[in-house]
């Protein structure tokens, strides 16, 4: 029972230091605020990855870090405190552990080394219009025709499907047995004749979601990742995997380290909002609850060392996480008071002299998706009952 | 990084997990509380024949040299066996204290008595004004040739029914709530002037209210500086509350555990009452509050045990948290059980009454709330 960082540890927490002060530079972050995201985030995993550090959670066989869970702490604890954005789940974050795990050598071949460069961006294809918590129902279908499937059907939530090259979908191939038999798990090239992307404006009025269409897309066999219809084992996998950064305990943590700032500078009848004691309870129960948090993640983290892949009690964390990050998220309106509601399009932040308040409003509308994605944290709970505390 | 426990800290686990399942179970833990004393002389005999009672004291002092670790560990356990023997206001109270201020003398003649189990000792604090503020102490020591008198009354005194020798708090100068002034002499129970009344608490501890009538005690009988007991105090009672949070996480699982087999079997408009989905969302909250209960215990005791002096904002907060899960928790197990939950006979009622001492014992949430808030946005 011992968190004390090791003389080793401490030098690598100033490796990582040093490299974000030096490489995470005013004009990318210009860049990453401008029209050009998609080109600025990709150049900033670019340089992650020359460092060898765009894939902390691989093997080190494929690329991965080989970070020990306390270098993973340490390393996202340092970014989440200046802010940098994590890099861009779908590549390295989701398809890529399932190549690895579950693809053959040509396609790891073929795929690692472009999500590892940031040279392909991938979209994730679950989510259908008529299937949401329950993702086994899904009706998108892929007919076998030689050696290619044709797939017909929509997919719905794919996030950033405007940018990317690739789409890796989950597919109906058989309608015998129970629903979760009869799922493929298929890799889609994004300009494959009749896809068609829509695009999905949010409650944040922003555009990163999206419909994509499917009509006779034709896919060569070579692109299922596992076996035919054993593609619900390799969903699972990725949820599990996804559920565990879910958590984002340190963009919460950066959020309330934000509102006690803002606190101390909003003045209500001459007094610091930051003294009102009703403000600072609500502000003491939520940190108090993020401490407890902070320590389930690494209790996982060092479960996971020890075991490999992250079990069921992943759903802990996405539960505990997203409901404490809209909360977090909550505060911090309500900290801006009548500036909330001010739409970022329409006010420049500087002429407002609020600057925070727009990240504010997009990070609470965007965030109410948090406790849906990633399965609803209502689906998180059936998964505890049944497959952790064993009731049927 | 790591969240393991030593091969000794196992050991140390499932002797104590052993003794419950086959000397103390629920119908003796009943038959204990109801006897005279409240508590059991032979499984305090077990306690000390098993090395339990010398975990926390240094080697010096004929104690195992164990850590805040073997604290949590053993603490756990009592909870979770629901325990009333006096580990915490005898060994780690009492213990703590002597252990801490006491001079050579003092530690040699009362340490090796509480590890063979013939000394059981109290710590006697509160008094009926004070509420959660230590400092404030209305008991007075005065210097009266090379001793002292001590006068004045202390309330609520765990273990004070059955102890032979407590420590008292009492003040040599200053008034009413300062900080400096206060002391801490020890006791005999039996000394002339102490004056106990004793009664049960609703968690079945024995405590006991007890007067202090012009009691003559000897210059040895000074424990630590005078007029400077509250950096002792402070230093015992940090660590003693965190014990105290072992002992409840102990007590909520334990209480989750139970609960989850009950649904399982509890069959009702024919079915299993764990099938319906309103209870099992229910549980997985319980499930989640206990395991963020046990992850800030487990933060706290690492920094604790990087430093006993950083790890003070930690504790108030695993304080508040504790004590809004475990309401959760005994309120749903409470719940889940039915008409089962609300009597005397089952284990489940005195879960809950535990939980709901150690919520008030040296601070409840909102005292413990308010220290945090201080510590932490005080302009």
């Amino acid at each position: 029972m011992d968190i004390a960082f090791s003389p080793d540890e401490l030098a690598f927490r100033e490796e990582v230091r040093a490299f974000f002060d030096e490489q995470f530079d005013d004009e990318l972050v210009a860049r990453l605020r401008s029209d050009n995201f998609k080109e600025a985030i990709c150049e900033w995993q670019q340089r992650l990855h020359k460092k060898g550090w765009i894939a902390a959670n691989w093997p080190v066989e494929y690329g991965g870090t080989g970070w020990s869970p306390t270098q993973k702490y340490i390393y996202e604890t340092e970014r989440s405190e200046r802010g940098i954005p994590g890099v861009i789940p779908f590549g390295i974050g989701m398809v890529g552990p399932m190549i690895y795990q579950f693809g053959t050598q040509e396609q790891k071949d073929k795929f690692l080394p472009g999500i590892l460069e940031s040279t392909t961006w991938w979209c994730q294809g679950y989510s259908e219009p008529g299937s949401g918590s329950d993702l086994a129902s899904l009706k998108t279908k892929a007919e076998l025709d030689g050696d290619h499937y044709v797939i017909n059907g929509a997919k719905i939530w794919t996030s950033y499907a405007q940018y990317a090259d690739w789409i890796f979908v989950l597919v109906r191939t058989s309608n015998e047995g129970k629903k979760q038999e009869g799922i493929t798990f298929i890799l889609v090239d994004m300009k494959s004749e009749g896809i068609k992307v829509n695009p999905i404006i949010s409650i944040d009025n922003e555009h990163s979601l999206n419909e994509v269409e499917f009509s006779d897309v034709r896919v060569p066999v070579e692109n299922v990742v596992g076996e035919v219809n054993k593609g619900w084992t390799v969903a699972k996998a990725l949820l599990a995997h996804e559920r565990t950064g879910i958590a984002d305990v340190a963009q919460s943590k950066r959020n309330l380290r934000l509102i006690k700032q803002a606190a101390e500078e909003e003045v209500n009848g001459g007094k610091r909002l930051m003294d009102d004691p009703g403000f600072q309870a609500r502000l003491a129960d939520l940190e108090i609850e993020l401490m407890a948090l902070e320590f389930t993640e690494l209790r996982t983290l060092a479960a996971m060392s020890a075991g490999g892949f992250p079990g069921p009690e992943s759903s802990l964390l996405k539960i505990k996480g997203t409901e404490l990050q809209q909360a977090t998220q909550e505060l911090r309106m309500e900290t801006a008071a009548y500036y909330q509601g001010v739409l970022p399009n329409d006010m420049d932040p500087e002429v407002l002299g609020h600057s925070w308040t727009h990240e504010a409003f997009r990070n609470y509308m965007y965030g109410r998706a948090a406790t849906i994605y990633g399965g609803s944290n209502e689906v998180q709970k059936n998964i505890i009952a049944k497959y952790v505390l064993g009731l049927e | 990084m790591n969240f393991d426990f030593s091969e000794e800290q196992q050991m140390v686990r499932d002797s104590i997990a052993r003794f419950v399942q086959d000397d103390y179970d629920w119908d003796t833990r009943r038959a204990i509380v109801a006897s005279d004393t409240g508590i059991s002389d032979t499984a305090w005999q077990t306690f000390a024949e098993l090395g339990w009672l010398s975990i926390p004291f240094a080697e010096e002092d004929g104690g195992f040299g164990g850590n805040i670790v073997d604290t949590m560990v053993i603490m756990e356990e009592i909870g979770k066996g629901l325990i009333v023997e006096p580990y915490l206001p005898s060994v780690l109270l009492f213990g703590g204290l002597v252990a801490r201020a006491g001079n050579e003398g003092q530690r040699s003649t009362l340490i090796p008595s509480l590890i063979d189990g013939s000394t059981s000792g109290a710590f006697a604090y509160l008094e009926r004004q004070s509420r959660f503020e230590m400092t404030d102490c209305l008991t007075r020591a005065e210097a009266s040739g090379d001793g002292w008198v001590l006068s004045g009354e202390k309330v609520v005194v765990f273990n004070g029914a059955n102890c032979n020798q407590m420590v008292v708090l009492a003040r040599t100068a200053g008034d009413q709530w300062e900080r400096d002034g206060l002391s801490l002499f020890v006791v005999a129970a039996d000394a002339e002037g102490v004056n106990r009344v004793d009664y049960a608490m609703m968690d079945g501890q024995r405590v006991a209210n007890i007067t202090f009538d012009n009691v003559s005690l000897g210059a040895e009988a000074l424990l630590g500086e005078a007029g400077a007991a509250m950096a002792t105090v402070d230093a015992v009672v940090r660590e003693a509350t965190i014990a105290l949070m072992a002992e409840a996480v102990g007590c909520m699982g334990t209480l989750n555990a139970k609960t989850l087999e009950y649904t399982k079997t509890r069959e009702q408009f024919g079915v299993a009452i764990g099938s319906f989905q309103s209870l099992q969302h229910r549980m997985v909250d319980t499930m989640m509050a206990y395991e963020q209960a046990k992850s800030l215990l487990y933060k706290v005791v690492c920094e604790y045990k990087q430093d006993p002096d950083s790890a003070d904002a930690s504790i108030n907060a695993l304080k508040v948290l504790v004590d809004r899960n475990a309401k959760l928790i005994y309120g749903e197990a409470t719940q889940m059980h039915g008409g089962m939950g609300i009597t005397d006979e089952l284990d489940i009622g005195h879960y809950a009454k535990r939980l709901m001492m150690i919520n008030t014992t040296f601070g409840d949430a909102r005292f413990h709330r308010a220290q945090y808030m201080e510590k932490s946005y005080a302009a």
